[in-house]
């Protein structure tokens, strides 16, 4: 057993070190495991985001790419703009990331690949489109496959992304289509049979995506309600009932029906003045986990019911909402369709 | 000779710094973690967690049923509802845009060998027509993280 005083200087030593570590901004791992480490994994290995620490990939990338993607995000593509790191703090996260594969440090000429992007786009339909998306809007869902039973081990990610075009150089990207990425769906094409000329169409196609891009893939927090809210001009137990049949006549199932405050007081001192229904239609579970598994945080649907002096009311989320808080433009059709849902639903019960 | 038992409350110090320490995380619409823990593991750790920080768990919901039936390989993914009593009646009863989002919830799945926890920022149910949820809501937020950055350290 230590004596008190070793103790103390232990503990000392241990805060004088940690918050050494939390004013030195160039503490890349520690940036990394909180910024990025839940999507890209802790070691890189990818998950929701794609892998980074494979090393054809971080001999293909310059630093620049590395940064300017942190900087950019991938804009409703999942992974978000981070703008509230400092410069340092940003190339102290690239250099952790380069531990993964050290040496061989990369950089390309800044040379514009010159080429005919009608004969790219050609090209493009006939080898890329598959995987990447006929308007270069990438797989359905992103990063690597767990759980979720899908068509490829790394989705492949958006070229249309203002995000990706403004990190990857002409270069960059003409590099990756002769080499291929190694241990990944990606490909060389110059070993598929194309020809390096063929190649520089396809870049230009891809670079000119730079002329289609939406304006703002998903919407603006201020443009939109955080829920729905109706009058109803029936009792909770009419309510309840009615929204019961209506959601079941919708081809969802009714899992459970509990009081708001349940597991919160005891049963018998439970509020019956607002009351939760969740259904759920495995269909719909599916699609969203496929595209995104956290989206997966506001199933089951759920109403809630409540009675404020005299009157009743029914409230739900705005599934719209959502696409906003997720970053994730595909999840935008899905919360359209939940929201009709809602309403239809919702309507029917309250009419 | 101090007895060690005083040195109990110096103990407490680092560990709040090392809880803050790890929870420095953007201002984001999403909290996010990562934990090495598997599912089983994770989800005891996660529901003390939020006891220990003095909040109730009223509901672990699964979102999964029949998703192994059709071809969803995880039955991993669980929804854990928690607050506090009186807080969840209060803001049920003043606050309807709420009223969708109690009990507050942390969704929690496997990936692979790992778990992951997500929850909507509280923050960002913040509404100009009510101020004083402000702060109420930022220490959710704050709670929250604490929770996060706790779940994190055994990576
Ligand atoms: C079999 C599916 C597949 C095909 C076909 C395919 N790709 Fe890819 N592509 C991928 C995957 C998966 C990745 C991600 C690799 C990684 O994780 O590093 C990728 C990565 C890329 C990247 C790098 C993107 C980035 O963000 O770093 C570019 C550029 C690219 N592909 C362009 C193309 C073009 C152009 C074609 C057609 C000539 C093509 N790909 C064909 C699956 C494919
Ligand atoms: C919320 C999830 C998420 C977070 C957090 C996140 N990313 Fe990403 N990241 C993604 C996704 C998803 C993609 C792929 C986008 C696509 O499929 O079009 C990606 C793509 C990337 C790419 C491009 C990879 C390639 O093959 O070209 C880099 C580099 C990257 N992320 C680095 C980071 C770094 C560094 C951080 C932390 C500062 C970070 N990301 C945080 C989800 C995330």
């Amino acid at each position: 057993m230590p004596s008190p005083r070793t103790f103390l200087v232990t503990l000392f030593i241990l805060i004088a070190g940690h918050s050494h570590s939390i004013h030195a901004s160039e503490d890349g791992a520690l940036l990394y495991a909180q910024n990025c480490a839940v999507c890209h994994g802790n070691h890189g290995n990818g998950g929701v985001g794609v892998p980074l620490a494979l090393p054809d990939f971080q001999y293909a990338v310059t630093d620049r790419f590395l940064e300017l993607s942190i900087r950019h995000g991938r804009p409703g593509r999942i992974m978000p703009a981070f703008n509230q790191l400092s410069d340092k703090q940003v190339k102290a996260i690239v250099k952790h990331i380069r531990s993964w594969a050290p040496g061989k440090p990369i950089s390309f000429p800044t040379i514009t690949v010159e080429g005919d992007p009608a004969k790219g786009k050609v090209l493009y339909q006939q080898n890329c489109a598959a995987c990447h998306g006929t308007n270069g809007e990438g797989g359905k869902g992103t990063g690597v496959t767990f759980s979720r039973p899908r068509g490829l081990p790394i989705i492949a990610p958006a070229l249309n992304n203002s995000g990706f075009l403004a990190a990857a150089s002409d270069q960059l990207i003409k590099a990756t289509l002769m080499n291929g990425r190694e241990g990944t769906p990606m490909v060389s094409f110059l070993k598929q049979g194309l020809s390096e000329k063929d190649i520089n169409n396809i870049v230009s196609y891809v670079r000119s995506f730079e002329n289609q891009l939406s304006a703002n893939p998903v919407p603006r927090e201020n443009e939109l309600a955080h829920t729905i809210t109706y009058e109803s001009d029936y009792s909770v137990e009419e309510t309840v009932a009615a929204i019961k049949l209506a959601a079941t006549g919708k081809n969802f199932r009714v899992i459970r029906i509990q009081n708001l405050d349940n597991g919160f007081v005891e049963e018998n001192k439970e509020d019956d003045r607002k009351v939760i229904i969740y259904f759920c239609n495995f269909e719909m579970v599916n699609d969203a986990l496929l595209i995104d598994p956290r989206a997966g945080m506001f199933l089951p649907c759920r109403v809630t019911v409540v009675e404020k002096d005299g009157k009743v009311s029914v409230h739900a989320i705005n599934p719209k909402w959502l696409s906003y808080l997720f970053n994730n433009a595909e999840l935008n059709r899905l919360c359209s369709e939940m929201l009709q849902t809602y309403i239809s639903i919702i309507e029917e019960a309250t009419l | 000779m101090i007895s060690l038992s005083h040195f109990r409350y110096l103990l407490i110090v680092p560990a709040f710094m090392l809880a803050f320490h790890s929870s420095i995380v953007q201002a984001d619409t999403l909290l996010m973690a990562r934990t090495t823990q598997d599912f089983p593991e994770a989800m005891l750790k996660l529901q003390e967690t939020i006891k220990n920080k003095g909040y109730v768990v009223s509901r672990v919901q699964r979102i999964d049923i029949g998703l192994t039936s059709s071809g969803y390989k995880t039955d991993k993914y669980r929804l854990v509802f928690f607050g506090k009593p009186q807080q969840i009646k209060e803001l049920s009863d003043q606050y309807p845009h709420l009223i969708p989002y109690l009990p507050f919830n942390i969704s929690i799945f496997a990936e692979g060998e790992e778990t992951l926890l997500v929850m909507v920022s509280p923050t960002t149910l913040k509404e100009n027509a009510y101020p004083e949820l402000d702060k109420m809501l930022e220490t959710l937020e704050r709670d929250v993280k604490e929770i996060f950055a706790i779940m994190r350290q055994d990576n």
